[in-house]
């Protein structure tokens, strides 16, 4: 593993050494850097080299697994499948993350498509975090995409934080509900400059009781432009509800682009967009405090992001 | 101590005139003194207050915080120099919980003792609060408690509180009266409270009566009650009905 990618690691996933007996696989320039597998958790390479395979077994509780990956240089096109199949009643909690590091002119592309099976009572926590840094010219782009099926009775909670350096990404996040499944995704972003972002999110509650709850909190400034598209679509009695909360700043731009479809009449689905700027009152109230403006502004930004 | 030098404050009409607000408002209220500013409606206090933050900017006259003029002082620095104050509708935030304000307003980091503390002193349970998002789920006699323990923390200079009884219900009321009579006792600063409310009338030094953004009286509730009775401004706070 190289330098940059233990302080990318140590920035997108708290990453302090290899954690003990926890099974985890580092991508490192669409390399392997490192990989263990533990009783309960088996990481293991796909067949045609594509990817990763990550079999949680029935009943393992309060395990994590780590799969951050990493590109240190310019000019890589990273291209994965992974696949995580989470057994009956287990409990986990599965840090990802990409970060990427370009000194150089080229651009450099990390394209992670993650596939979920989640059995009837398992519950999962995915955490993610984008970064791009480095000096040169050369644009990051991080294209996530999720397909998730969730099983009877089962949870998925998504929290996915990208805070500036990407320049562009597109999330492209779908999941199928059975019966009784939640599905919770927080989104957290945060755009400067020249950069651009996507997300879009298709989620169909396919059984009874199924739930979605989609909550985008983000802030856009420079020239920025980023897009909120969320469709959710009820084909049983479910619930679903989802938020697009942005804060624009300088000439930033946001889209908020909702789609919901009730075919069922116990069907309840909502959706919320706002976006404006930060409430003057909100910096008054913070300016009173002593802080000045700049300071006050940054405090906002950071709670609303937090 | 707080000294206002002729302040005047007009506001553009849709005709093309100026309204006046505030009409050659002067007034000093002393360090160690409890100054209740009361009036009708639309009489200005509000305007006053804001104008004292530095929130709104008088068009003419001085403000002098400990003798020194703070007039052309933006609102950060006026709240570096000393002034703490307490806004009539407290401001919600997306994010920002109980203890990130409360610390904000101390400058400083807060044990949870302390955090307790000041809580506790504005009636709030200290456990249920410190992690809540000051957001809408909040009510509006909660959000006001935070607001006047945030003024508190402060431990400023001048304190000013706008109409601190808003919103807070009957039952806390007596304690909100306790919390004015121990904040008097242990600030050296200057406290100025905008209010409707007789009880708080009773434990002020000095009481100043505004009308249509003028100083129509100023002294003791003694000598000021039978001029605010006339005008009618001052509620009597109802305990309930007896029998």
């Amino acid at each position: 593993m190289n330098s940059i990618t233990e302080k990318l690691l140590s920035t997108i996933s708290d990453w302090r050494g290899i954690p003990e007996d926890m099974a985890y696989n580092i991508r490192e320039d669409s390399g392997c850097a490192g990989r263990r597998s533990t009783d309960n958790i088996q990481i293991t390479s796909k067949e045609d080299g594509s990817g990763i395979e990550i079999r949680v077994a029935a009943g393992t509780k309060g395990d994590k697994v780590y799969i951050p990956a990493c590109i240190t240089k310019s000019d890589v096109d990273d291209l994965v499948y992974n696949d995580f199949f989470i057994g009956e009643d287990a409990d986990v909690i599965i840090v990802a993350g990409c970060g990427i590091h370009t000194d150089g002119h080229e651009e450099s592309k990390h394209n992670g498509i993650h596939r979920f099976f989640l059995d009837k009572n398992s519950k999962v926590v995915y955490l993610e975090k984008h970064l791009g840094e480095g000096e040169g010219g050369g644009k990051r782009i991080i294209n996530p995409v999720t397909h998730a099926t969730l099983g009877e009775g089962s949870y998925l909670e998504m929290d996915t934080v990208q805070l500036g350096g990407v320049d562009t990404t597109i999330r492209n996040t779908k999941a199928t509900l059975l019966a009784g499944a939640k599905l919770v995704v927080k989104e957290k972003l945060m755009t400067d400059k020249d950069e651009v972002a996507e997300s879009i999110f298709e989620v169909t509650l396919a059984g009874d009781d199924s739930g979605v709850q989609l909550t985008s909190r983000s802030v856009a400034k420079g020239n920025s432009e980023q897009t909120f598209r969320s469709k959710i679509v009820g084909n049983a009695a479910c619930v679903g509800h989802s938020e697009c909360d942005a804060i624009i700043m300088d000439n930033g731009v946001v889209h908020a682009i909702p789609e919901l479809t009730a075919r069922c009449v116990d069907a309840a689905l909502i959706h919320e967009a706002a976006i404006g700027k930060i409430a003057g009152e909100q910096l008054t109230k913070l300016m009173t405090l002593g802080l000045t403006e700049k300071e006050a502004e940054q405090k906002i930004i950071d709670g609303f992001l937090r | 101590m707080l000294e206002l030098k002729n302040i005047k404050f007009t506001v553009p009409t849709t005709e093309g005139g100026t309204k006046t607000i505030l009409d050659d408002v002067s007034l000093k209220a002393n360090d160690g003194k409890f100054v209740v500013i009361t009036g009708p409606n639309g009489s200005g206090k509000s305007t006053l207050a804001k104008i004292i933050a530095g929130i709104e900017t008088a068009t003419s006259g001085n403000i002098l915080l400990d003798g020194e003029d703070i007039t052309n002082l933006d609102i950060s620095s006026r709240a570096k120099k000393g002034v703490a104050y307490a806004f009539q509708q407290p401001v919600r935030f997306k994010g920002l919980n109980v203890t990130d304000l409360i610390s904000l307003a101390a400058g400083k980091e807060l044990t949870h003792c302390e955090l307790c503390d000041y809580l506790t002193r504005v009636g709030l349970c200290a456990m249920d609060y410190v992690d809540r998002d000051v957001n809408e789920s909040l009510s509006g006699g909660e959000i006001k408690r935070i607001e006047i323990a945030m003024a508190m923390v402060r431990k400023a200079p001048l304190t000013l509180f706008d109409e601190p009884e808003a919103g807070i219900d009957l039952w806390s009321f007596n304690h909100l009266i306790d919390v004015f009579k121990k904040l008097r006792g242990e600030t050296n600063g200057s406290i100025v409270i905008i209010s409707h409310q007789e009880r708080i009338l009773d434990i002020a030094d000095e009481i100043i009566v505004l009308s249509a953004g003028k100083i129509i009286a100023q002294g003791t509730k003694e000598e000021v009650w039978p001029i605010l009775s006339e005008t009618g401004s001052s509620q009597t706070f109802c305990t309930g009905r007896e029998g």
